[in-house]
């Protein structure tokens, strides 16, 4: 059977890009919200374009994060933050004034401060160098390039972190605690890459000791 | 290391793909959808999809145009054409846009930029500024909707929509559109000198070593062509192919990457040596398995 897949759309996010790049992957996906969709799930995915407090604000007013909790931190349901949607799951950040995360991962959010020639926004494909043998990168060569595009990133310690790039700093690419994983990245719009990355994630699903 | 950027722009009119000159003539090419699925297999970096009609009409590019285009894009696709509401950001998330173009909204509503910028994150708006030289010579800002260049300066205007939001800024350099003659790598500078965020450059592409000039003479992150990418195969993977062989550092994940090519100034390949062609008569060349 296959596996199916919902991604949480909470008002700011690019989930049709989301949902495009898995269909292109042996899973039922869904777009939505609704509780019962989350619970059905075997996977769900945090996708993310907007700005933190609104995000958290967004998922608060829904209680889409008494629902997530309760499903992802009681029932160990694996799930996917890309980029914003990784920043979520993250103590807190500094965007907009200071704001809670969803808290499931140590670690904040802070601006990216680069001195010249490096520019804020970071956006563009660059190298992301993966730790051996994660689940994220089980399809991948250890060196791939994806596309990114933040302004600012997890500080986080480096028990959870799966995948590094360079721009001025390492920069937090990817980040796994049991079945939470994030990538600062967007898998959507890295080609092949991105989609051997989903397809490492969505292998992973039952195989994560919880 | 991030990679320099090579950007595709597709200029809509209409509901087609059109090759444009100097905004005055146009040609049709096809359908967005199947321009979009070639450029994505030979591993374009980004597209840029402008809706030129939308502006015009008052109206704003169709997220339905969106939906029907992008099944087969796995790069990231900025939308611009008319965009001035925050329900048509959001109608436009919903159809495989992953970010927009502000452009000629800004002129009557600057905070607009700021709305997006608050609500997406300031990495999700890219202004665009169309550009053109005044009669003494200078860079001034155009408004493409009366066909006049107004009075502002370029470096300014960069500046203004920086401190409002803007995440990326991209020069359109409306003389040089559809001419072929290269990007002014002046212009560039002058921009890049101001803003503190990514710069992408569109209008001239005629060669890869228009790109390769860009590149090295002034620090923008990104080049973007429209009209040269449309009429030969491969284009992206050649010109990519022949930027990396002058040590810019560019993305090549196609299978075909042209690494044991000759390509000449005109982007044409050149037959390889006999000692290659007999190499290949026995490489088998296995699908890729995602």
């Amino acid at each position: 059977m296959k596996k199916k897949v919902t991604i949480i759309d909470y008002g700011v996010g690019n989930v049709y890009s989301v949902a495009n790049a898995l269909s292109m992957l042996d899973v039922q996906v869904k777009i939505s919200s609704a509780e019962v969709d989350i619970k059905k799930a075997d996977a769900l995915i945090l996708p993310g374009v907007g700005a933190f407090d609104v995000a958290m604000r967004q998922l608060e007013k829904s209680g889409l994060d008494r629902i997530l909790n309760e499903i992802v931190l009681r029932e160990k349901k694996p799930i996917l933050g890309i980029c914003l949607g990784m920043q979520l799951l993250a103590k807190s950040s500094t965007e907009n004034g200071f704001h809670q995360g969803l808290g499931w991962i140590n670690g904040v959010v802070e601006k990216l401060e680069l001195s010249a020639p490096y520019i804020v926004p970071h956006v563009g494909w660059n190298s992301v160098t993966f730790n051996d043998n994660t689940p994220l990168s089980a399809r991948l060569t250890k060196h791939h390039e994806f596309y990114f595009d933040h302004s600012y990133h997890l500080n986080t310690s480096p028990d959870i972190i799966q995948a590094t790039c360079w721009y001025g700093k390492d920069v937090t690419a990817a980040v796994q605690h049991e079945n939470i994983f994030g990538v600062q990245f967007h898998p959507e719009k890295s080609q092949t890459s991105g989609l051997k990355l989903f397809k490492g994630f969505l292998n992973s699903i039952g195989q994560i000791p919880s | 290391m991030l990679k320099k950027r090579v950007a595709a722009v597709l200029i809509v009119r209409d509901g087609i793909v059109v090759q444009s000159n100097r905004f005055q003539k146009y040609l049709p090419i096809g359908k967005p959808a199947i321009a979009i699925e070639f450029l994505n297999k030979w591993g374009i970096d980004e597209i840029i999809l402008l809706d030129i009609s939308a502006t015009r009409l008052r109206a704003s590019v169709h997220p339905a145009m969106i939906s029907d285009s992008v099944s087969r894009c796995f790069v990231p696709l900025t939308v611009g054409g008319g965009i001035r509401s925050l329900q048509t950001v959001d109608a436009l998330l919903h159809s495989g846009a992953d970010k927009v173009v502000l452009n000629n909204v800004l002129f009557e509503d600057e905070t607009f930029l700021s709305e997006v910028a608050r609500k997406y994150g300031r990495q999700f708006v890219i202004a665009c500024i169309d550009v053109k030289r005044n009669a003494a010579g200078e860079y001034r800002v155009y408004d493409y909707t009366c066909d006049c260049i107004t009075d502002i300066t370029v470096d300014t205007w960069a500046r203004k929509l920086e401190e409002l939001g803007a995440g990326e800024i991209l020069i359109h350099d409306v003389d040089r559109d559809g001419t072929y003659q290269g990007f002014d790598s002046s212009l560039c500078k002058l921009v890049c000198e101001h803003v503190h965020v990514p710069v992408i450059i569109a209008g001239g592409a005629g060669n890869p070593d228009h790109f390769v000039d860009v590149f090295s003479s002034s620090p923008v992150s990104a080049a973007a062509a429209g009209n040269f990418f449309h009429f030969s195969e491969h284009s992206v993977i050649k010109t990519k192919a022949a930027i990396r062989k002058r040590d810019i550092d560019v993305r090549l994940e196609t299978h075909a990457n042209y690494a044991d090519a000759e390509i000449d100034s005109n982007n044409r390949l050149h037959k390889k040596s006999d000692e290659i062609l007999d190499k290949l008569l026995y490489l088998k060349i296995e699908k890729e398995i995602i």
